[in-house]
């Protein structure tokens, strides 16, 4: 029987989550292929809708990897991404996915190791949790868009 | 602003369960600003549904659209086209949309996605509270500015009663005596006399005390 | 004299009045209603009959006043604003004065919150001030109101409660100046337990000649229990209770508690008599009527003055 392979969706902060991936990458650390990184200039810029997104386009597990507290770039913003994971986790139980799906982690840019080790173990986490509930019923991501009328979308 | 919160997700899915095709309708004024029923709160309850529902192995298609209002006719006029298409409404407005779009929309049935509190005021950033119960004979003016009718527990006229405690009221620690607060406004602006002044028994009707109200500017309805 | 109410006669006498309370059963029990209120018969002048207190859906304050005056007793009607709006309590007191009731007194009461109905909305057309200034336009205009001749107007005898120990302070001898503008006749205090701001609050009061205007009964309620003093203290919104009088309770042992709470009545009394201005005494025990009867002659207030019953 074919094994799960999870699709971890990583929303990672420009100046220390994102950094420390890279590090990894230069110290030739290994990570699971399942943590797609999508790097934002604030883990505060994350909104809940960008999150219910990640699940709605498939993903299985989402986790927003912010500055360690008291160390944000932009003062706060990790602080408010981590009330918003709360709001979204319980959104998550409402319908039905789970909040367990999502987390947050704070990092430092020096923590090449810790990033590691957080995807590999998220990675592992959402494996035994198996598959998002609606992961083969979804459209692909760009069709579950919000519906823009042509005229009014950003040229 | 009219302030709203968004319905138990569970309590919307039971409107809608029997439909396709919704249009769910935001509205950019008051419910965006207390962050109830704007266009991201849209896009939210939007992605909120469609999973639930595909997690039930049911399909549901929906049209997202907001409003610049929806408490006047010209704008609900907009979904005109997109009507046809769906087989109920899903309004995030307050109660003031919901029912007008049930009165242009007669043979579509309209939902309200969000429980409308009360007229307030941001205090600050996400916390909003009432301030007005639109008693119809404002008396903002004798009190400093203060309402003993919106922020009284018990809406008393010559108030505090024997329950205000350092500045809170009996029924919370979380709520402010508002006749504390009215008196220390007359205090600062030296106004004291006027506290043993007795406000007399008020005339509700223009209030709630004759029936729903209604506003006719004969200089302006056509 | 204002009314035939003997609450007044008793005041107007210059004698120390003496009233107490008796609450409702939460049924239909007149009998508990007639055995609370025996144990008090001659030791008192006046019975409050309180009305859907701590928001607790109890007999109607209408009802059991009806009861007292059946037996013979004068009964104080409470009414709250929380309950009825202007109209329902115009009609209890042409009703209550028909069953030859003619004493009242005039609260807001306790928010729903506190009681079994939460979930209720409360009343409040008008507050209590307003329904001292709505009692007395009845009384002595023989109007309602709203304007139309009253037929054989109530003639109450008018109250309201004044609680000098909630805040803010400053304000509450100014609160009292506005219940007698109103039309208060007689105030009944909140229940004094920390003297020194009694008399504080009695001194403002005697500078604005209020005590001249209206009588003022001291609130007094026996402490049964230390657990009861330290509830008191913590847990209810506008009541004073010091310290000495909890380290009191505590200091003497379990079964002779209740005697020190009646002990610490008695010698409240005694101090209020010399306060200029208190003219007279609200005992309240709740649930300890039977105690009553001791401490009014154990405060040297028994008997009675003639033609009380």
């Amino acid at each position: 029987m074919e094994e799960f392979e999870p699709v971890i969706v990583a929303f990672c902060c420009h100046f220390c989550a994102y950094t420390a991936a890279d590090m990894a990458g230069s110290l030739r650390l290994c990570y699971p292929a399942n943590v797609k990184i999508v790097r934002v200039p604030c883990s505060g810029k994350v909104d809940t809708i960008h999150i219910l997104k990640a699940f709605e386009g498939g993903a299985d597990g989402v986790y927003v990897a912010g500055c360690l507290e008291g160390d944000c770039h932009f003062k706060t913003g990790n602080v408010r991404a981590a009330k918003r994971v709360i709001y979204a986790q319980n959104l998550l139980d409402d319908i039905g996915i789970g909040g367990q799906r999502l987390e947050m982690v704070n990092l430092s840019a020096g923590m090449g190791e810790r990033f590691a080790e957080i995807a590999r173990q998220l990675t592992e986490k959402i494996r035994k949790m198996g598959p998002n509930p609606i992961r083969n019923m979804t459209r692909p991501l760009s069709e579950a868009a919000v519906q823009i009328p042509k005229e009014q979308r950003l040229q | 602003m009219i302030t709203a919160e968004r319905k138990p997700l569970e309590e919307i899915i039971e409107y809608i369960r029997p439909f396709q095709r919704i249009l769910l309708v935001g509205c950019n004024e008051c419910v965006t600003v207390c962050a109830a029923g704007g266009r991201k709160e849209v896009g939210i309850l939007s992605a909120s549904l469609q999973m639930s529902f595909l997690k039930q192995g049911k399909n549901l298609q929906v049209r997202e659209h907001t409003l610049e209002r929806q408490c006047d006719p010209e704008y609900i006029e907009e979904l005109t086209p997109m009507i046809d298409g769906v087989d109920a409404i899903l309004s995030m407005a307050c109660g003031c949309g919901v029912q007008e779009m049930s009165r242009r929309f007669k043979d579509k049935p309209v939902f309200p996605a969000v429980n409308t509190k009360f007229m307030g005021a941001s205090e600050r950033q996400g916390v909003w509270a009432e301030r007005c119960q639109g008693c119809g004979d404002c008396l903002l003016g004798v009190t400093g500015g203060i309402c003993p009718i919106a922020r009284c527990s018990k809406q008393l006229m010559n108030g505090p009663c024997g329950g205000s405690t350092t500045g809170k009221c009996e029924i919370s620690p979380d709520v402010d005596c508002a006749w504390q607060l009215i008196w220390d406004r007359l205090k600062a602006l030296g106004l004291e006399d006027r506290y043993e002044r007795i406000i007399p028994a008020k005339d509700w009707r223009p209030g709630r005390g004759a029936g729903p109200r209604k506003i006719i500017r004969e200089d302006l309805a056509e | 004299m204002k009314t035939e109410s003997v609450l007044e006669k008793v005041l107007k006498s210059g004698n120390l009045a003496v009233t107490s309370e008796c609450g409702p059963p939460r049924g239909a029990a007149p009998e508990k209603v007639r055995q609370k209120a025996e144990l008090l018969r001659g030791y008192v002048d006046a019975v409050n009959v309180t009305d859907n207190q701590t928001a607790m859906v109890r007999m109607s304050s209408f009802a059991a006043a009806v009861i007292l005056r059946q037996m013979g007793l004068h009964p104080v009607l409470q009414m709250v604003t929380r309950d009825r709006n202007r109209l329902a309590m115009q009609s209890d007191i042409i009703g209550a004065y028909s069953f030859d009731i003619n004493t009242m007194m005039c609260l807001s009461g306790d928010h729903p919150k506190f009681g079994d109905h939460p979930m209720a909305a409360s009343v409040h057309d008008i507050d209590s001030i307003q329904l001292v200034q709505m009692v007395r336009k009845m009384r002595d205009e023989g109007k309602f109101q709203g304007g139309a001749d009253i037929e054989n107007a109530p003639k109450m005898f008018i109250g309201a409660a004044a609680n000098p120990f909630a805040d803010p302070f400053e304000l509450r001898v100014a609160r009292l100046a506005k219940k007698v503008a109103a039309g208060a006749d007689f105030i009944q205090t909140q229940c004094i337990y920390n003297l020194d701001k009694f008399e504080k609050w009695m001194e403002g009061v005697r500078n604005r000649g209020l005590h001249e205007k209206c009588y003022i009964l001291a609130g007094v309620t026996p402490i049964k229990t230390v657990g009861m003093a330290r509830y008191m203290k913590n847990k209810v919104p506008g009541m004073d209770v010091p310290q000495e009088v909890v380290d009191r309770m505590a200091g003497v042992p379990k079964e002779k508690q209740a005697e020190e709470g009646i002990k610490i009545c008695v010698e409240t009394i005694e101090r209020l008599k010399q306060c200029k201005g208190v003219a007279g005494f609200h005992i309240m025990a709740i649930e300890w009527e039977q105690k009553v009867p001791e401490i009014v002659e154990r405060a040297g207030l028994y008997p009675r003055p003639n033609g009380v019953i």
